[in-house]
């Protein structure tokens, strides 16, 4: 089977999963538990497939496109961390690996209800902001092996923080007694613009196919909504949407009930998105600031040029550095903490996609 | 006096010794942070980025405004590096603050605890275990020997107590992070001092003894540095850029001393500099009084540059031959005299028309045109390829390789100098092994009292640790259930 099969499965399994996790919140029969971390797993091996065979495929032209590479060099060339698809694909193999982990280690399969939507999130941004899912020649610039490394602690560190992310989102609607507590309404607003934005690029998505204009997805961010040149539609579309996070916020913490009298303990979440940020962190700041400062150096001569894409990284880690400050030396706990991890997660995806589509960065991946 | 001078001096020490403020100060470069990455930092992108976001009216207002608060270069204004230095002070100050209490804890030795102080610990546990005092205590020391403590003793009446302690020097793993973070401050300044970045162009076979920083400043080398060439690679069959490569060499006192092909995440360094593959381009700039010579395919410079061509007979010797436009070689033991006739950059074909025409100016797909003259025959031209061998082999199997056109690219390469980065990369180290040491790696401190009753012993056992508690507990249990056994000849459960 090619690549995109596998990939197309483990997709629907773990959409599958993701409703068994969910029902398993409301329902709490041990039955669809086992269900749900099943049905994850038979994803996680076939999207595990689904990149060996992309890897291979891509050794394949690789060494066709340049015969005189060696052995290890053809391997780590064609590794499938290429392009902004890769590694977004990479990201959510590594978040179904660390909720493996965390379900296998906790004994709790409540928070696949709060990680599978995070993976499926990025999922769903793939397929509906356009992105190329070919395999490419590599651009000059990115034939290292400082950025492979790069690329690949930098996305078990995101992914880490995703499910940091999505243990603090359920400790948020755990402990919140009434809509109006800073916390929750903090919380329900961020999760309202991420479905806002992410469903305002499905429509440009699904405009711009339909109008067959050969425009670059990318220069057409937001421009079937918010930036339409019709403005009563651009009115429309910022009103829709703020009646749209009201909503979240209206009935996010209708969660609350299904959620209560689950083994979901609030500690657990607490320590649960304290630990994957202590995971997170290291391997981010190796990965993601560290090497890739070394990479700036090899291929351009600096390895600190503030650009936007290394400022937002920067900017991540200095966030994430005030949660473990904040929480192992000035004691913070609970909501103050949860909210630290939560603007954390946005400034990843932030440094992410965001330097990507909002502000024209240099970085490579931005412009292939 | 003095008491008020040394109560301002603990005022200062105490606030930056904060922890509070190092939340703020944190806080505060990433939230200031961002307005670098929105605003360009170039002043005519700046102005049009306003020109777009507020109108062309109010741009040129906003844009003084920005200048005022130093938006445009933003990371090196004033009160950005003001913050850097708040964050520095602030880092090493509380770090000092902190680290006595840290070495005294480190130096402290264990001592054995009261019954009721072990049941209070982190993690404590009890249970009882069949068996002579001497027997389980045998156990507990193979077993703590066996998880790398090195135990210590104490007797009272009735009791035997196993005290130890391992990692504590792990407490230090924060302080190296956080030395590790003042070092690439001090890299940084090194570099910034001593370092420059400039950049070079180079035509092809030209030879240069200095360099230009970004402000136009001229940096004189002590050595020359020459181009041989420059070329750039394409994936087969597409125009995707495969490599872009440049054959460097380093010239000092007119000796040759240094030849490297230097390509993206390939640089070379000699005596501290090094020359990064940064971009290329058109040479011709650099040279104004070029005549040209105008075909239908472009405009092909008279007297600059060379065509480079590899020429072998059918079964023969191969031999480079280089030439100028307008040149003739001949083929040798042929009889067959060729000339350079036309050049394309980029040959395509219309597919339309089916005629040949040139695409684009950069050197994508170049092609020379020569004209073959043999003996008693009629001449005919041919178009040879650069990118398909196919187009080599003339009539009689004789070949014509295209190489180049070489001469008309230059390379554009970034120069810089940055002794500092060293220190950098040493930051980096310490700071991967900090970072390890402070998450991964944990103080554990252990207490194993043994209370003798008949025919058994009653053992509790507590302990604290830094980090995962999860973990230490499960070595604790682990220790208690491995003796048990051990002692009893069975499980305990
Ligand atoms: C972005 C910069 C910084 C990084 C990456 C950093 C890193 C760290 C790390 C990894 C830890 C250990 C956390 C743990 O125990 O698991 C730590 C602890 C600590 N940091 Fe920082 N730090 C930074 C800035 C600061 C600043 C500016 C201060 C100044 C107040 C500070 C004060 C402390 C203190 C007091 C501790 C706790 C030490 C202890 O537990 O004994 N840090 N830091």
């Amino acid at each position: 089977m090619s690549s995109s099969n596998f990939y197309n499965i483990s997709n629907l399994l773990y959409f599958i999963a993701m409703a068994a996790y969910i029902s398993y919140v409301g329902f709490k029969t041990r039955g669809i538990a086992l269900a749900a971390s099943g049905i994850t797993i038979a994803g996680f091996i076939s999207h595990t497939l689904s990149m060996a065979v992309r890897w291979a495929d891509s050794h394949v032209f690789w060494v066709s496109a340049v015969p005189t590479s060696g052995t290890v060099e053809a391997l780590l060339r064609s590794a499938p961390l290429r392009n902004l698809f890769e590694s977004l694909n990479f990201f959510v193999w590594a978040l179904i690996a660390f909720h493996l982990i965390i379900e296998f280690k906790y004994k709790n399969r409540s928070l696949g209800a709060f990680v599978l939507p995070v993976a499926a999130l990025a999922l769903a941004f793939i397929d509906v902001s356009g992105m190329s899912k070919e395999i490419e020649p590599l651009v000059p610039a990115l034939q290292s092996n400082w950025l492979l490394f790069h690329v690949f602690l930098s996305f078990i560190g995101y992914a880490a923080f995703g499910v940091s992310f999505g243990a603090a989102v359920a400790y948020l609607i755990t402990v919140t007694e009434s809509r109006n507590e800073k916390p929750y309404i903090f919380g329900s607003i961020v999760i309202g613009i991420f479905l806002v934005v992410l469903i305002a690029m499905g429509i440009d998505f699904l405009t711009l196919t339909a109008s067959q204009r050969g425009e670059l997805l990318q220069s057409y961010f937001l421009k079937a909504t918010f930036k339409n040149s019709s403005g009563l539609i651009a009115v429309a579309s910022y009103i829709i949407s703020l009646a749209f996070v009201a909503a979240v916020w209206r009935f996010g913490l209708g969660l609350k009930k299904v959620l209560e009298g689950l083994a979901l303990n609030k500690n657990t979440l607490d320590e649960i998105t304290y630990k994957s940020i202590a995971v997170g962190f290291p391997l981010f700041t190796i990965g993601g600031v560290i090497m890739g400062a070394i990479w700036a150096n090899s291929a351009w001569g600096t390895y600190w040029s503030w650009d936007p894409k290394e400022t937002w990284s920067l900017i991540t880690w200095f966030v994430y550095a005030v949660y473990l400050h904040a929480r192992l030396v000035a004691g913070w706990k609970g909501k103050k903490a949860a909210i630290l991890s939560i603007i954390g997660f946005v400034a990843v995806i932030f440094t992410y996609l965001g330097v990507n589509l909002v502000l024209s960065g240099l970085h490579s991946y931005g412009s292939s | 006096m003095k008491d008020k001078d040394n109560n301002i001096f603990y005022a200062v020490w105490n606030l930056f010794a904060s922890i509070k403020l190092a939340i703020v100060v944190l806080l505060l470069l990433a939230v200031t942070s961002i307005v670098g990455t929105v605003v360009p930092q170039e002043a005519d992108k700046a102005i049009e980025f306003l020109a777009d976001v507020a109108g062309e009216n109010n741009a040129p207002a906003i844009y003084n405004l920005f200048v005022t608060l130093d938006f445009i270069d933003m990371y090196h204004s004033w009160w950005f590096k003001l913050l850097l230095v708040l964050f520095s002070v602030n880092l090493l100050v509380c770090s000092l603050d902190k680290l006595p209490r840290i070495w005294h804890i480190i130096q402290t030795p264990v001592h054995p605890l009261g019954e009721q102080a072990i049941k209070n610990l982190q993690v404590s546990r009890e249970i009882k275990i069949k068996g002579s005092l001497q027997e389980v205590k045998d156990g507990f020391l193979n077993n703590l020997k066996a998880g790398r403590y090195i135990p210590l003793e104490a007797t009272d009446a009735g009791s035997v107590q196993f005290y130890s302690q391992k990692g504590r020097y792990t407490r230090l793993g924060v302080y190296v992070v956080h030395l590790s973070i003042l070092l690439i401050f001090v890299g940084a300044l090194v570099g910034f001092q001593f370092g420059f970045d400039g950049q070079l162009n180079l035509p092809e076979g030209t030879t240069s003894s200095s360099v230009y920083t970004f402000d136009g400043e001229r940096i004189d080398l002590d050595f020359l540095i020459r181009c041989n060439w420059y070329e750039t690679t394409y994936y087969k069959e597409s125009f995707r850029p495969q490599e872009f490569e440049s054959e460097l060499v380093i010239i000092e006192d007119g000796k040759e001393v240094m030849r490297k092909i230097v390509e993206v995440n390939d640089p070379l360094t000699y005596k501290g500099i090094t020359f990064y593959q940064a971009n290329y381009g058109s040479a011709l700039q650099f040279y104004p009084n070029i005549n040209f010579y105008q075909s239908n395919y472009g405009k092909i410079p008279v007297g600059l540059g060379e065509f480079i061509l590899k020429v072998a007979p059918a079964g023969g010797q191969e031999q480079a031959v280089r030439l100028k436009f307008g040149e003739a070689f001949d083929i040798p033991g042929t009889g067959i005299k060729a000339t350079v006739v036309d050049f394309s950059p980029a040959l395509g074909r219309d597919p339309r028309s089916g005629n040949l025409y040139t695409f684009d100016d950069q050197m994508l797909n170049p092609a020379v045109a020569i004209e073959i003259k043999e003996e008693g025959k009629n001449a005919y031209t041919g178009w040879f390829l650069k990118r398909d061998p196919g187009t080599w082999i003339i009539p009689g199997g004789h070949k014509i390789e295209f190489v180049e056109f070489w001469g008309l690219e230059y390379t554009g390469l970034q120069v810089s100098k940055d002794p500092g980065v060293w220190i950098i990369y040493l930051a980096c180290i310490i700071m991967t092994l900090g970072l390890y040491v402070a998450f991964f790696m944990s103080h554990k401190r252990i207490w194993i009292m043994l209370l003798n009753e008949k025919n058994s012993v009653r053992v509790l056992a507590g302990g604290s640790a830094t980090k995962n508690r999860l973990a230490f507990e499960q070595e604790i249990e682990s220790i208690l259930s491995k003796t048990s056994e051990a002692v009893e000849g069975r499980s305990r459960k």
